[in-house]
């Protein structure tokens, strides 16, 4: 692992940007190399400043079970939205839902509204700055506790586990 | 030969569905009841429809061509990174502007909510030198 320099802040976005450009242009000819290391090097610099400190992944595996999860609600959400759309006897009941946070992290707390966004049937309207609550907005929900319910189920527990798994043991003692 | 069919019907039938639900996407934005609501046409069945036609194309360059596909997933990645952060920046927008919603939405966010303002606006207290007139008033340089 490389170090941060103070012209190199994050050494991974760098490599990655870097990967992406030549991934992009496809050839690996020097002049590509250079410009996208020049790139590398000078997006970081201009953008460092806006970064959150990025919790460490404590258990990489459960990332790649959660993504993978993720893609197949995408799909059933999909189906499940466009239904609504075509059906013309639909009764559709939208429903505000305010849903209390277990995550801290403001990382963390980003990739769960990003979630909740792409999958079912859910927009995640407004991210409050108190950081506790997240103001979700729903197309299709008969009650909005088993919405909560589910959401905290199958996306928060699994991201607690990856990113705050060192918090997860004292909540669940607060909660029982 | 017989693969070759039959994974041009399956690229076929990726391309249809990738339209549709690119379609369907759309018009739901265009006959959906309120802002909130058209917000969910976008980010989900276009997302799919956009999907789909990306897996065709892997399908058919990855394949038929023999060229490596990572343009295709590098679409896919900004795709997903990109559409959940515009939608939740349109919905900040849509309560910033406390844009109406229809009727049967249940749930009132304090974000809609009006805000507690007094009737009257908040009386400020006479500054000393109210009594000089526009006329009166020193020159600034």
């Amino acid at each position: 692992m490389i170090k941060p320099r103070p012209w190199l802040p994050i050494p991974l976005l760098s490599a990655l940007l870097l990967v992406v450009w030549l991934l992009l242009v496809r050839s690996l000819a020097f002049g590509h190399l250079l410009l996208g290391g020049f790139l590398a090097i000078v997006i970081p610099l201009f953008t460092h400043r806006f970064w959150d400190v990025q919790p460490r992944v404590k258990r990489p595996w459960l990332l790649l079970r959660y993504a993978g999860r993720v893609l197949g609600d995408i799909i059933v959400a999909n189906f499940q939205v466009a239904w609504l759309i075509i059906n013309p006897w639909r009764r559709s009941r939208p429903h505000f839902v305010v849903y209390p946070l277990m995550l801290e992290e403001r990382f963390t707390i980003t990739l769960l509204a990003s979630t909740i966004s792409l999958t079912p049937g859910t927009v995640s309207a407004n991210v409050r700055l108190d950081g506790k609550t997240l103001l979700i907005h729903s197309l299709d929900t008969q009650d909005e506790a088993s919405l909560i319910e589910e959401i905290r189920e199958r996306y928060e527990r699994p991201l607690m586990e990856i990113y705050e798994a060192d918090k997860l043991p004292l909540k669940e003692a607060e909660t029982c | 030969m017989t693969t070759f069919v039959i994974l041009e019907g399956i690229i076929s039938l990726l391309l249809i569905a990738g339209g549709a639900f690119a379609f369907i996407g759309s018009l739901g934005m265009a006959h959906l009841r309120d802002f909130y609501m058209r917000l969910h046409g976008p980010t989900k069945a276009t997302t799919m429809g956009i999907g789909c036609m990306l897996v065709a194309s892997m399908l058919y360059f990855g394949v038929i061509n023999h060229e490596p596909v990572v343009q295709e997933m590098l679409i896919t990645l900004f795709l997903f990174i990109t559409a959940p952060v515009s939608a939740h920046l349109l919905a900040k927008t849509g309560l910033h502007l406390k844009l109406p919603h229809a009727d049967k939405t249940r749930g009132r966010p304090a974000e809609l909510q009006p805000e507690e303002v007094g009737d009257k606006p908040v009386p400020h207290p006479t500054p000393d030198h109210a009594h000089i007139t526009h006329e009166q008033r020193p020159l600034r340089r």
